[in-house]
């Protein structure tokens, strides 16, 4: 009942103000807003970047050679020959916490259907590759094992390299293409899969089994690097160190030499760009915080103000029975409800300012709930804070002083 | 024999000023019964100011008793002191003291809001009546801007009636009108307290006395005089005597 009263009596008061508390609230509406809209945004672009790696395979795990140094040159990966055949069976058959292994051998050249031709790349891989890399055949089939083995002349291509070779619309299942002069039968077309987070266009390729490129196209009887997918993202570091066991193992390492060969997961990759996008975010938020903290100061500027400017009020409601703590709430409520008010706004603008960005900008964004609670409850905690000395101030007041003030 | 509505005893309030102690009241003694019609008096630092805060419970004496409606105020704090406030005692001040932008009723209502065991609709009810008392039923949803000086005091005086107090508390409450409207307050003030009201009038204005029952002259924080007056002019002639101006 009393409260009620006092929410009725900070109401009256508020409204009786209407310009001056929407005033003092725009301060809060900007900071809340502010707040929702940055932490969208960088929400949005980790979460963009997180799906990008993801599609490369967030648990994948690649070993590649070490470039060591010979006569004090640092050679060329490409050039080390430290990573075999062997040493893909191995960790084929020994590993526990890998799902997919597979061999990668590649090379660039010309690709060539009748008149057309393009530039591309090719990879030597064997049939786990469309797993690791969490990738779909559109048209057709990936190869065999039975092929692998054989080393057979077929590949599945990429979708830049349809549309550049194959420019009449017709389907390239069951045509044959070249690459650098070798025949090979294109038997499977990949699904589009976009531009990786450093801007490389992923369809601008063509599979083969690594049998039939390392033999037919590069002539070399190593390996380049060796892919594989562990268990789950979680374990990844996990299975980064059985690797490197086994690879220790395979290479006849002594603990302590310097290893021909590195393994690397991607959760270092998405550790990195998580860090860089939450850096970023911070910063964001940062800034926003200050709006609100310097909305929660203008708050308590008015009603620092409010306070001086009603002090005969405030002597003449201690006159008629006003208790101290009853001056205290309704300037404090009063306080409150402006924040609130305002908090409110500032979540819708800030919501309409996050749908605006992603419409008109084609930013990725996304609006978390506990953004929204956190600035809500920032914004009330502002309130009570910054109108707790106004009103203090008030509640103190002596009621013959005040009835007097002028 | 008339029930006391307010009885003080040998009342002294000092006041430190930097090393000086200002003695406001030096030992001032009355007792008012229910239903008087009390004029205080005196030059200004003659200690009325302090007389009223201290007869209002808005501040504290030094030493001596008093009792309201029985009630000594001397061991209250300040939360009691408010609601002796709240429940027995009705301000009427010089200045009216209107919260501005708010209705005539809402202004009158606002002792009530501050008495939780009064309920919205008693709380309207009282609030028309005191409005009605003092004849101003037809400007309920006025603002202060919208009224005369004396509307205005009307209201204050309906607010201070709302309560149903013990005893009315008045603070030079004529002093910011002119003559007529000052005898058609005093005249309200008379009438009220015809209907049984206790009221204490603090002014410096020697001729609103004869209006009242009883007058009480403090000099330098003592009561000079304290006597009943037996000639009561009544504010109604006077003002029926004053020829009309318009």
């Amino acid at each position: 009942m009393r409260i009620l009263n006092l929410l009725k009596i900070s109401f009256k008061a508020i409204i009786l103000n209407k310009v001056r508390a929407l005033l003092t609230m725009l301060g809060v509406i900007i900071g809340v807003a502010s707040v929702i809209a940055m932490l969208a945004i960088g929400e949005g672009s980790k979460q963009s970047i997180k799906t990008q790696i993801s599609n490369m395979g967030s648990n994948m795990i690649t070993i590649r050679p070490y470039a060591e140094r010979k006569a004090g040159v640092r050679l060329d990966r490409s050039e080390m020959q430290s990573l075999t055949l062997d040493d893909y069976e191995k960790i084929a058959s020994e590993a526990s916490l890998l799902t997919y292994v597979s061999p990668q051998v590649d090379g660039n050249g010309q690709v060539i259907n009748g008149a057309e031709n393009w530039p591309s790349s090719i990879y030597g891989v064997n049939t786990d590759y469309l797993a690791i890399k969490v990738w779909e055949i559109e048209n057709g089939s990936m190869f065999t094992d039975a092929e692998v083995a054989s080393a057979a002349k077929v590949a599945v291509i990429g979708q830049t390299v349809v549309e550049n070779v194959f420019t009449n619309g017709e389907d390239p299942v069951g045509k044959m293409i070249r690459f650098n002069n070798i025949p090979f039968m294109v038997i499977g077309v990949l699904a589009e899969k976009g531009e990786n987070t450093f801007g490389q266009d992923q369809d601008d390729v063509v599979l083969a089994p690594y049998t039939t490129v390392q033999k037919r196209i590069l002539a070399i009887d190593y390996l380049q690097s060796i892919i594989a997918s562990a268990v789950s993202e979680d374990q990844s570091a996990d299975a980064v160190t059985e690797v490197t066991k086994i690879m220790d193992e395979a290479h006849g390492l002594q603990s302590g030499a310097t290893a021909d060969y590195e393994v690397r997961s991607m959760e270092e990759l998405i550790s990195t760009f998580s860090a860089t996008s939450e850096m970023l975010t911070v910063l964001l938020v940062a800034i926003a915080s200050i709006s609100l903290l310097i909305g929660g100061i203008g708050i308590m500027n008015i009603m620092y103000v409010s306070v001086k400017e009603r002090t005969r009020e405030i002597g003449l409601r201690l006159a008629v029975g006003a208790k101290g703590a009853d001056i205290l709430m309704q300037f404090l409520i009063e306080a409150i409800l402006i924040s609130i008010t305002g908090g409110i706004i500032g979540v819708v603008l800030g919501l309409s300012t996050t749908f605006i960005i992603e419409t008109v900008l084609h930013w990725p964004t996304s609006v978390t709930a506990s953004s929204i609670i956190i600035s809500f409850a920032v914004c009330a905690v502002t309130g009570i804070f910054f109108g707790w000395y106004p009103a203090r101030k008030a509640a103190a007041l002596d009621p013959i002083a005040a009835m007097r003030y002028e | 024999m008339k029930k006391i509505a307010i009885q003080i005893d040998d009342l002294k309030r000092e006041f430190r000023m930097g090393d000086e102690i200002v003695h406001a009241l030096r030992g001032v003694s009355f007792t008012i019964e229910e239903g008087e019609f009390v004029t205080i008096m005196g030059t200004s630092g003659s200690g009325k100011s302090t007389m009223l805060n201290t007869l209002g419970c808005l501040d504290q004496p030094t030493s001596g008793s008093y009792k309201i409606d029985g009630v000594s105020v001397k061991e209250l704090d300040k939360n009691q002191l408010a609601k002796i406030r709240n429940e027995k005692i009705g301000f009427v001040f010089q200045s009216y003291n209107l919260l501005p932008r708010t209705t005539a009723l809402e202004n009158v209502e606002l002792p009530l809001l501050y008495n939780s065991s009064v309920s919205t609709e008693e709380r309207r009810e009282r609030a028309l009546e005191a409005l009605d008392k003092v004849g101003l039923s037809e400007r309920l949803h006025h603002t202060p801007s919208q009224l005369s000086g004396g509307q205005q005091q009307r209201v204050a005086i309906a607010r201070s009636l709302v309560n149903n107090p013990i005893v009315l508390l008045a603070d030079e409450a004529t002093g910011n009108l002119d003559t007529r409207t000052s005898y058609e307050i005093i005249a309200l003030f008379q009438e009220l307290n015809r209907q049984g009201k206790t009221i204490i009038f603090v002014t410096h204005e020697p001729d609103i006395a004869s209006f009242s029952t009883r007058t009480i002259v403090l000099k330098d924080g003592q009561i000079i005089k304290d006597e009943k007056n037996t000639n009561i002019k009544d504010a109604k002639e006077e003002l029926a005597a004053i020829p009309n101006e318009d």
